[in-house]
């Protein structure tokens, strides 16, 4: 019979990639005698290897036997962990790589890079590779001779060969797939009944094998069984008669007791034989999940048994409220209303908890991200010559899987730059007093429903006046303005800023900071930099837990409903006019404890018209976003729910000020405030009142938004 | 119907030393490593185990002497299912209780004519 299983590569391939991971991060941290780290590097190849084989991706066996036979020295002791082979076994999981990529795409790969890594390979295992020689030489067996032979085969088993689960049944099953089988057991030792050990054997058996297998084969039947029992095997010459067995050869010492069996031994000897193996008790038929996946080449997700039960146990509720709520709709009267209300009561938290459920499916933790990093750093460290390590904190912090493969290559970027920017070279930091290996940190944390990634290092910090002056020099800024540091610090993102005074090939390889902002922006996020010079930089990285979802207030202005995201809000209040302070043009300022927070009318903004235009008594939703907060003036404060974000720039275009849509309860459609982009909006507005010199244009989203209502 | 326990690290191989005994008409159960491998032993009786030998936790050597300990496996055959086709590992499977071992890579066809050795 004939078993597929090229269904198993996807999940072959993305276990591979992840042992590979696993192998480079464990080789970045192994320490000399740290066996446990070593024995894992050896699974996870020892994995690849077997798996490979299976699906005849032989480059990678071969490849891999190499790397394996390298990494069982280690693992044995017979070789030191030295720095050199931890370099050659790193470049050996990138050769790796390449192999197993050429064989899923089935293209080509980079030859060189791997005759030079198994050159390396071999050189090293010289001396072990060298007694090997023989291992790998197939069995001449090949030479299949389809005359069929007689094999007379005489099997005397130990008393306790049933001991390690073997029963000579099976064993003469097997023969008998081979060839026609003739049996005779030889009962000459069978004690008297009442001296029996049921779990003893006490039968010999003569076999006379009728079959075209080659004595290899026969004998690899017995292979498992060779030092539990006396074992001949004689083969007679060129027998293409399907003979008679022949009897007389038989060293059959006691004829009366002998029984010839011939055919489906295993049921006619089943009577005869002492019980050598223990009736096992029928159980309980248990449930086996199946687990044949149709896995194409759609992105899969590994998700814990126990997300994935908590799903079940939640649809199982769903299913027991729906048909409560069916039995109660197929008779209703009013006074089963209490009965209904509550219904739909669970029903409501029902979809809450599979919702959220649901969600947590998506959610990996960041390490899938992080892991990354430890050999960029490593490679890093050896590009630049400068000493560094990298720390990471909050691998296990989770996050929306798609958000997490589009932030991977920001984060590349940002450590990058924090390698070849940010950290200076040892003799530099020594004379600076501080350690002479230079730290970058990544740590990942949530607040509030965001998720945190913070890159920081202990470097040079971004300089101030270079900055400024780079950007005068770029024409991005005017020399005469006057900018905050935080200001000055964005003045990074912005399109074709470098401050590197040369190009390295690390980083400032054309793709500037701009795109690593527009990447974060695209994903709902935001950056940040904080820098003080001589100490370090620390960038930011705010992103949504996930894509998907937004919990949101519900306000409405005029004739339109808006939804804020409930995490920029700060605080909901009614404006004391004695708090208001009108200081320039037309911007009010509210006195918010501390703080003077600008008032933003939104019907002012988005040019809709409404009776509420006194800002006396108004409502004010105050929001915060890159630390600066405004009072966002409004009709009135609905409900606050979750809702679903659909992408307007998917089904209209991107509109500044509101970064998506949904649709609410009752069909009609609400937009949802992008509160960065609404501040930058308003300090738009308030700028070109004052200068007239910049050239930010809010009327045209604002006619975007109102066509599409 | 002859119940199976597929023990292995990985997986892909795992899934498909299962998939391959369900497609001969064999129930299996499948354990991760070692330690998970004999908490399922002790959930009933099995008709064979096929172990990979390297896995954390526990490796299957370990695995197969502790489940020799179990009244309901002294008889079991126990197969060890491994690339290292040394002497040395395959004396060591078999002072540990293995009955015997299969060599990866592995090959379903082999796989189901091998078995036959110690179970229908």
């Amino acid at each position: 019979m004939s078993v597929d299983l090229s269904q198993f590569i996807p999940s072959f391939l993305e276990e591979s990639f992840e042992g590979l991971e696993l192998m480079e991060a464990s080789l970045l941290n192994l320490e000399a005698g740290d066996h446990e780290t070593i024995h894992s590097i050896f699974r996870a190849a020892h994995s690849i290897k077997g798996g490979a084989g299976t699906f005849g991706f032989d480059s990678v066996t071969e490849f891999t036997h190499l790397v394996e036979t390298l990494l069982d020295e280690m693992r044995d002791g017979r070789r030191e962990v030295d720095p050199k082979d931890v370099e050659i076994l790193l470049n050996s999981v990138d050769c790796m790589r390449i192999l197993i990529e050429a064989a899923r795409d089935k293209a080509d790969y980079d030859k060189d890079k791997v005759t030079e890594n198994t050159h390396q390979l071999e050189e090293t295992l010289a001396n072990v590779l060298s007694g090997e020689v023989t291992a790998d030489i197939q069995d001449p067996d090949d030479a299949q001779n389809s005359s069929k032979k007689t094999y007379h085969i005489i099997f005397i088993p130990n008393h306790d060969l049933a001991k390690p689960g073997n029963d000579p049944l099976f064993l003469f099953g097997a023969l008998a797939d081979l060839g026609e089988l003739t049996t005779e057991a030889l009962t000459k030792e069978l004690p008297a009944l009442s001296d029996i050990c049921p779990q003893e054997l006490y039968l010999s058996w003569h076999l006379t094998l009728i079959s075209d297998s080659s004595l290899e084969e026969v004998k690899e039947i017995f292979e498992w069984v060779e030092d539990e029992c006396e074992l001949t095997i004689t083969q007679s010459e060129a027998s293409n008669i399907v003979a008679e067995p022949e009897i007389e050869t038989t060293a059959a010492p006691s004829e009366e007791n002998t029984e010839i069996v011939t055919e489906k031994p295993v049921e006619i000897e089943e009577a005869n034989t002492p019980p050598v193996k223990e009736q096992l008790p029928e159980v309980a038929k248990e449930q086996i999940k199946s687990k044949t996946k149709g896995k194409g080449d759609v992105g899969s997700i590994r998700v814990g048994v126990d997300k994935v039960d908590n799903l079940i146990n939640l649809v199982g509720e769903l299913v027991i409220t729906q048909s409560m709520l069916s039995e109660l709709g197929s008779d209703f009267q009013m006074d089963k209303i209490d009965r209904l209300n509550s219904g739909l009561e669970q029903l409501l938290q029902n979809t809450k908890e599979l919702q959220e459920s649901v969600m947590r499916i998506r959610m990996l933790p960041i390490s899938f991200a992080f892991n990354r990093f430890p050999r960029l750093v490593h490679d890093l460290a050896n590009k630049t010559g400068k000493a560094m390590e990298l720390i990471i904190k909050g691998e296990q912090t989770e996050l929306d899987k798609t958000v997490m493969e589009q932030i991977g290559d920001p984060l590349v970027h940002l450590v990058r730059n924090a390698a070849d920017h940010g950290i200076e070279n040892a003799d530099v930091r020594v004379a600076n007093g501080k350690p002479e290996m230079g730290t970058i940190s990544l740590d990942a944390y949530h607040q509030g429903g965001n998720i945190v990634i913070e890159i920081s290092d202990d470097g040079a910090g971004i300089n101030r006046d270079k900055v400024f002056s780079k950007a005068v020099e770029k024409g991005i800024i005017d020399p005469n303005s006057t900018l905050t540091d935080p200001q000055v610090f964005d003045l990074l993102f912005e399109p074709g800023f470098s401050t590197a005074d040369e190009v390295t090939d690390i980083s400032g390889r054309g793709v500037g900071m701009d795109v690593v902002k527009r990447n974060i922006q695209a994903l709902g996020g935001r950056i940040q930099v904080e820098s003080t010079m001589g100490e370090g930089s620390c960038f930011k990285v705010n992103l949504p837990l996930t894509l998907a979802i937004l919990d949101g207030q519900l306000v409405k202005v005029g004739s339109e409903t808006y939804i804020i995201p409930l995490i920029s809000i700060v605080e909901s209040l009614q404006v004391d006019d004695g708090l208001v302070n009108r200081v320039s043009g037309d911007m009010a300022l509210y006195r918010l404890r501390d703080e003077n927070v600008p008032i933003l009318p939104v019907y002012q903004l988005f040019g809709l018209s409404t009776e509420h235009t006194k800002i006396n008594n108004a409502l004010l939703v105050v929001v915060e976003a890159d630390g600066q907060k405004v009072g966002l003036m409004v009709d009135h404060l609905l409900a606050q729910q979750q809702v679903v974000i659909k992408s307007l720039k998917e089904n209209y275009q991107q509109v500044i000020g509101i970064s998506g849509a949904t649709i609410l309860g009752d069909g009609s459609v609400a937009m949802i405030l992008d509160i960065p982009g609404m501040i930058q909006m308003a300090m738009g507005h308030a700028q070109q009142k004052r200068h007239l010199s910049h050239h930010h244009d809010t009327e045209q989203p604002t006619n975007g938004i109102k066509e599409l209502h | 119907m002859a119940k199976v326990l597929v023990v292995d690290d990985s997986n892909s191989i795992r899934d498909m030393v299962s998939f391959t005994l369900k497609s001969a008409g064999y129930q299996t159960v499948e354990a991760k490593d070692g330690l998970d491998g004999l908490a399922k032993a002790k959930t009933g009786s099995f008709d064979l185990v096929i172990s990979d030998v390297n896995m954390p936790n526990m490796d299957g050597i370990t695995l197969c002497g502790e489940l020799r300990k179990l009244p309901n496996f002294q008889f079991t055959p126990i197969l060890m299912l491994t690339t290292e086709s040394s002497t040395d590992m395959k004396m060591r499977g078999k002072s540990a209780g293995a009955t015997g071992w299969l060599v990866k890579p592995f090959n379903p066809e082999k796989l189901l004519a091998t078995i036959k050795r110690v179970v229908r």
